[in-house]
């Protein structure tokens, strides 16, 4: 579903959350449209959470202002709480109530009109029809993580705010847990997921990479390489470790990264970045190949030049 | 293995540095010890003086005035009054307004100089013994003074003669002057807010603790439901201790309830849901299942001596009395003395209910405000 021409699910300016002097989040913007699967990407530390927290009113923003389903997110935040469908990064249901017990709760905390039968369809969804008298504490992460999804579900949300789902999942759950998400944005939801995951980054519509509080970027997933501009050289050969060595440091090479049985190569300017790759092609045991940038290399170069806001506030201190 | 001094430094380091974070522990470690210094050495005084007294008076003159100036002026006594029949003397004694009430009998001057030996009546609210025992021993003392001070002049073949008019005291509620007849309904005010405050603390500390907070906080839930929600359930633990404690009270203790049953409900779940309410209050302070522990305890200490529980309110200097006022137990106290040991009825507590539903309002209000809906 495309977002141009509708109102945007979630629009916020200049969001600010500090806490006690060090600023957490600083002037954060954005604007989901309907239906997208937004990801945000950054380290740890980067104001991810802390800004997902502002979206569905668990936290007051210091400065900013925006809506969220067309709610004010500083005077609404119980009209917002109503449609949104928030997942915490940590398991944050209850371990001593049992599988049903945690649904039940969840769809009566919203109200959720014909519950059994909503509960019931949701176990069944789940696959944890057989084991619903289970407490919750002795399921493993994955299923922990597929209860919380379906917990947040129940009532229907029409924004779906996830942060760090995946963390300690593994890869064949995370697949599904990927799969389940695009069936909801097929079916309208809109999706808001934070990240450290490259291939999971890839899976969203849009991207806004953020560190130390700041967004950096902000676009199409796959526009995004084409935005930072960055130059790319692939090279293949035997003692890669080696020619790394070499390579760092050169003028205009700002990045040597190991892909599999490759180096990636780049540099912000194209030219630069030739001019230093040219002694190294004629030896004949590297097979060198120019090519597009991808999001990896991006967020590693845009990792790399971003500056740790913690650090900068002791330095000004 | 050899054993290292290094390790040691850094075990002792660490746990230093986690103390003086922990500021929270800190404070009870310092403030724990002044606060049952100043409790224990000035707000405990097991030799009451100044209890509310009042005087019935059917007659006036020398003996009279003398008598009651030699009340006063022993300390024991603090002569706030008067009352004019028995059925204010009776409703005096039952709502705690007079500890004692003097009865002066018609013609008692003229019977003193005929030396007919006319008898003084003293009523004393005996329920709690610690509190009336002293002064009423004072009483006969008293009586010997005055005579022998106005045995002067024409009267003075009446010097020498002990029992020129005696006092009967009429010790009321606790004739037999049993202590557990007054601890053992107390103890019902201490149970309950030890254990209802602590468990309220913890309970919703839990939820910050196991992180199930930031989803609770991500629902549209409102305080007072979060509120009503964790309370509730712990009202009926209330009544389970309150029946187990009433099995107790009259098959070990023999205590008796002379009171009507509901006024006493009726207090009863004032009181659980005041110190419930506490416990959410105090939750919404602590930061960990320890810390409100530790601050249940700290409210727990004053509850035990502050209000009139193990030593007589009276007893107490004005400001002990003030932080006493201020406890909900002070006022449950009464309330279950006064029914169980007095037969007191709805009228005669209601001072101590309106205190109890002031108490509640202002913890109520005040939990809500401090409930944070976010997790700012």
């Amino acid at each position: 579903m495309s977002g141009n021409g509708t109102t945007p699910v979630i629009e916020v300016n200049g969001l600010v959350k500090k806490f006690g002097d060090k600023t957490v989040v600083d002037h954060f913007d954005i604007s989901v449209p309907k239906g997208a699967i937004y990801g945000f990407l950054g380290p740890n530390g980067s104001g991810k959470t802390t800004t997902i927290r502002m979206l569905c009113g668990l936290l007051t923003p210091d400065a900013g202002s925006g809506t969220c389903l067309g709610y004010d997110i500083l005077r609404q935040s119980d009209n917002i709480k109503e449609h949104v469908g928030y997942m915490t990064q940590k398991f944050s249901l209850y371990e001593d109530l049992t599988i049903r017990e945690n649904l039940d709760f969840m769809a009566r905390m919203y109200r959720v009109k014909d519950r059994k039968r909503k509960v019931d369809a949701a176990l069944e969804d789940l696959g944890l029809a057989n084991r619903s008298h289970q407490q919750a504490g002795e399921l493993s992460g994955g299923w922990k993580q597929r209860l919380a999804l379906a917990a947040c579900l129940l009532h229907q949300p029409d924004l779906l705010l996830l942060d760090e789902p995946t963390a300690g999942v593994d890869p064949k759950a995370r697949r599904d847990f990927w799969d389940e998400i695009r069936r909801l944005s097929d079916d309208g939801v809109t999706v808001l997921v934070s990240t450290h995951y490259m291939d999971e980054a890839i899976q969203c519509d849009n991207i806004a990479y953020i560190a130390y509080g700041k967004k950096l970027i902000d676009g199409p997933a796959r526009k995004i390489p084409e935005m930072v501009g960055l130059a790319t050289w692939r090279v293949e050969g035997p003692d890669l470790a080696e020619l790394a060595t070499q390579l760092h440091g050169k003028d205009g090479i700002e990045q040597v990264a190991r892909f599999g049985s490759a180096l990636h190569v780049s540099g912000m300017d194209a030219q630069k970045l030739e001019a230093a790759i040219k002694p190294f092609l004629k030896d004949k045991r590297y097979t060198w190949k120019q090519q597009p940038a991808g999001l990896e290399e991006v967020f590693i170069h845009l990792m790399s030049g971003s500056t740790d806001n913690f650090a900068a506030g002791q330095e000004a201190a | 293995m050899a054993l290292s001094s290094s390790r040691f430094l850094a075990i002792l380091m660490k746990e230093f540095i986690q103390m003086r974070r922990d500021r929270m522990t800190f404070a009870m470690m310092i403030v724990i010890p002044i606060v049952q210094l100043m409790l224990f050495g000035f707000a405990i005084n097991s030799d009451p003086r100044h209890l509310p007294t009042l005087v019935e008076v059917h007659d006036t003159g020398p003996f009279t005035r003398g008598f009651l100036a030699a009340m006063q002026t022993s300390t024991y006594f603090d002569i706030r009054g008067t009352v004019a029949n028995s059925t204010e003397v009776d409703r005096a004694l039952k709502t705690g307004e007079a500890t004692f009430v003097v009865t002066i009998p018609e013609d008692f001057e003229r019977d003193i100089v005929r030396g007919e030996k006319p008898a003084l009546l003293v009523a004393a609210d005996a329920s709690d013994p610690a509190t009336s025992g002293s002064a009423s021993a004072a009483l006969s003392v008293l009586a010997a003074n005055t005579v022998n001070n106005l045995a002067i002049g024409p009267l003075s073949y009446l010097a020498g003669t002990q029992d020129a008019f005696s006092v009967i005291a009429h010790q009321r509620y606790n004739p037999a002057a049993r202590t557990s007849y007054n601890i053992v309904p107390g103890l019902l005010a201490i149970i309950i807010s030890m254990t209802m405050v602590m468990i309220t603390a913890i309970a919703i500390v839990r939820e910050s603790e196991r992180g199930t907070m930031e989803t609770l906080l991500s629902t549209p839930a409102r305080a007072p439901e979060v509120m009503l929600g964790k309370i509730i359930p712990y009202v009926l633990i209330g009544y389970v201790q309150t029946c187990v404690f009433f099995i107790l009270a009259f098959w070990v203790f023999s205590v008796p309830f002379a009171g009507p049953v509901a006024p006493f409900l009726l207090g009863l779940n004032i009181f659980i849901i005041v110190n419930l309410a506490l416990g959410f209050l105090f939750s919404t302070v602590a930061r960990n299942q320890m810390q409100a522990m530790q601050m249940s305890f700290f409210y727990l200490l004053p509850s035990i001596l502050l209000s009139g529980f193990m030593f007589p309110f009276a007893a107490m200097p004005g400001w002990a009395q003030v932080l006493g006022t201020l406890l909900p137990s002070t006022h449950f106290m009464r309330v279950i003395r006064k029914i169980m040991l007095k037969g007191a009825d709805l009228s005669d507590i209601v001072p101590d209910l309106r205190a109890l539903l002031i108490i509640l309002v202002a913890v109520s209000v005040l939990a809500m405000l401090r409930y944070k809906r976010t997790l700012d």
